[in-house]
C-alpha cells in the first residue's frame, strides 16, 4: 500500500506551497493519476483522507484526472493506447512498446484560500 | 509516528534508530488545521494555485543524492525485489561467501520488522544494516541515504539493497542504485511478470531462483521468461539456484563486472 507513502508526499508539496504561495487553507486538490502509474485510485482517496487529516488540507475535496496509457511502437514507431504494459502492436505484434504516456503522478494544481 | 496527523512514516528505524526525516517529525511540520484557521478571516475568496508536480520528486532527489555519493566513491548498488519467500537472503548469502575476501561488499536489509535477516547476513561475515519500515511496505531513498551513511562504505564497494518482499510498491521508488534485480522462484506461477508488470519493466535483470526444483515442479520456466520480456523485452535473465549453484558463476561474473564498471568509471570522474 504505498499510497499512503505517495499521500504524505502530496501534503509535503502542498505544505511547501501554502509556504511559498501563502494560503492557510485548501479546499480541492487536482491529482493527475495516469493509468499505468501503479495506483489504485480507491486506496488513493482512502491514503488521502488519512494524510491530510490534521492539516491544512484536511476535508479538502480530492479530484482525480486519470490520463490514458499511450505507448510507441519501438519497431514500428506506430502509436497507440495502452492499458497495460505487456500489450503488443497490433501493428506489428512487437512487445517492444515504450510508454509514452499515462504514468504520471502529479499534483496539478490547488484551490485554496 | 508523526505525532500531529498519525501518520506511520516515522516508525522506520535504521539499524535500531529512528529514521530522521527532514521535515515530517512534530508539529512544525504538519500544519495544523486550528492554526491555520485562526488566519482564514485575513483570507481572500478562493483562488487557484498551479503546482504540476511530481509526487515521486521528493524521493527521486534523494535517489540522485544517492547516485552521485555512490558514483563518486565507485559502488555499484544494486537493488533486489521480490515476493517474499523467493530466496534473496538466501541469494545473498551465497553471493557474500563466493566473493567473500575478494570484493568490498554491504548489505542493507529491508523488512517490516525484525533484525533476523541482517543478523544472517552478518554470520556470513558481511556488514549489513537493518531498515525495518514498520508498516511501510518498501523501502525509499532517503531511509537508505542514512543507512548509507550508517555503514560507512569502503571505496569500490559492493552495496546489496534487500527490498522488502513485495512485488508492487518499491517499483516505483528510486533508491539511487544501478540495477533493480527482480527475482522470481519457479515455486511462483509463471504469469506473475503479467500479474505485475511494473516491478518487471523497472528491473534490468531477472534471477529465476530455485531453479534446482524444476524437476519436481509443473512450472514452464521458458514461458515465465517470455512472459516477463513482453513487459520488458530488454531484460537479462540469468536461470540461477542459490542452493545447488547452478547459474551461480554467471551471476557472479555480472555483478564483478558491474564492480569494475563503477571503479572505472569513477577514476574517470577524478
Amino acid at each position: 500500500m504505498h499510497e499512503m507513502s505517495l499521500a504524505e508526499s502530496m501534503l509535503q508539496i502542498i505544505e511547501d506551497a501554502a509556504r511559498t504561495q501563502k494560503f492557510t487553507r485548501v479546499k480541492t486538490v487536482w491529482l493527475e493519476i495516469g493509468q499505468l502509474a501503479c495506483v489504485e485510485i480507491e486506496a488513493m482517496r482512502f491514503c488521502f483522507d488519512a494524510a491530510m487529516s490534521g492539516s491544512i488540507a484536511e476535508q479538502a475535496r480530492l479530484e482525480i484526472v486519470e490520463t490514458p496509457g499511450r505507448g510507441r511502437c519501438v519497431k514500428c514507431s506506430l502509436e497507440i493506447p495502452i492499458a497495460t504494459l505487456y500489450e503488443s502492436c497490433p501493428g506489428c505484434g512487437s512487445y517492444e512498446v515504450r510508454v509514452t504516456g499515462g504514468n504520471e503522478m502529479r499534483v496539478k494544481e490547488l484551490e485554496v484560500e | 509516528m508523526c505525532t500531529t496527523c498519525g501518520c506511520g512514516i516515522g516508525q522506520a528505524l535504521i539499524g535500531g534508530h529512528a529514521l530522521q526525516r527532514s521535515r515530517q517529525h512534530g508539529g512544525q511540520m504538519h500544519f495544523r488545521a486550528r492554526e491555520a484557521n485562526e488566519h482564514v478571516a485575513d483570507a481572500g475568496a478562493s483562488r487557484i494555485v498551479k503546482l504540476e508536480q511530481d509526487i515521486l520528486a521528493k524521493n527521486n532527489g534523494y535517489a540522485d543524492a544517492n547516485r552521485r555519493y555512490l558514483s563518486e566513491q565507485g559502488i555499484f548498488a544494486l537493488n533486489l525485489v521480490s515476493s517474499p519467500g523467493s530466496g534473496k537472503t538466501t541469494l545473498l548469502v551465497k553471493t557474500i561467501a563466493a566473493l567473500n575476501g575478494a570484493q568490498p561488499l554491504a548489505v542493507i536489509e529491508g523488512d517490516q520488522q525484525t533484525d533476523n535477516d541482517a543478523a544472517r547476513i552478518r554470520s556470513a561475515g558481511a556488514p549489513a544494516i537493518q531498515i525495518n519500515t514498520g508498516k511501510g511496505c518498501h523501502l525509499d531513498a532517503q531511509m537508505v541515504g542514512q543507512a548509507m551513511q550508517q555503514l560507512g562504505l569502503q571505496d569500490g564497494s559492493l552495496l546489496l539493497i534487500e527490498n522488502v518482499g513485495n512485488l508492487v510498491c518499491p517499483a516505483s521508488f528510486d533508491l539511487g542504485e544501478a540495477h533493480k534485480v527482480v527475482i522470481l522462484s519457479v515455486t511462483e506461477g509463471e504469469d506473475k511478470p503479467l500479474k505485475y508488470p511494473d516491478m518487471f519493466r523497472a528491473a534490468d535483470i531477472m534471477l529465476l531462483n530455485k531453479c534446482d526444483l524444476l524437476p519436481h515442479l509443473v512450472f514452464d520456466a521458458d514461458l515465465a521468461i517470455e512472459y516477463a520480456r513482453r513487459i520488458n523485452p530488454q531484460l537479462q535473465v540469468i536461470r540461477i539456484s542459490a542452493t545447488s549453484g547452478e547459474g551461480m558463476a554467471e551471476w557472479l561474473g555480472w555483478v564483478k563486472d558491474g564492480c569494475r564498471n563503477a571503479v572505472a568509471a569513477k577514476q574517470h570522474i577524478v
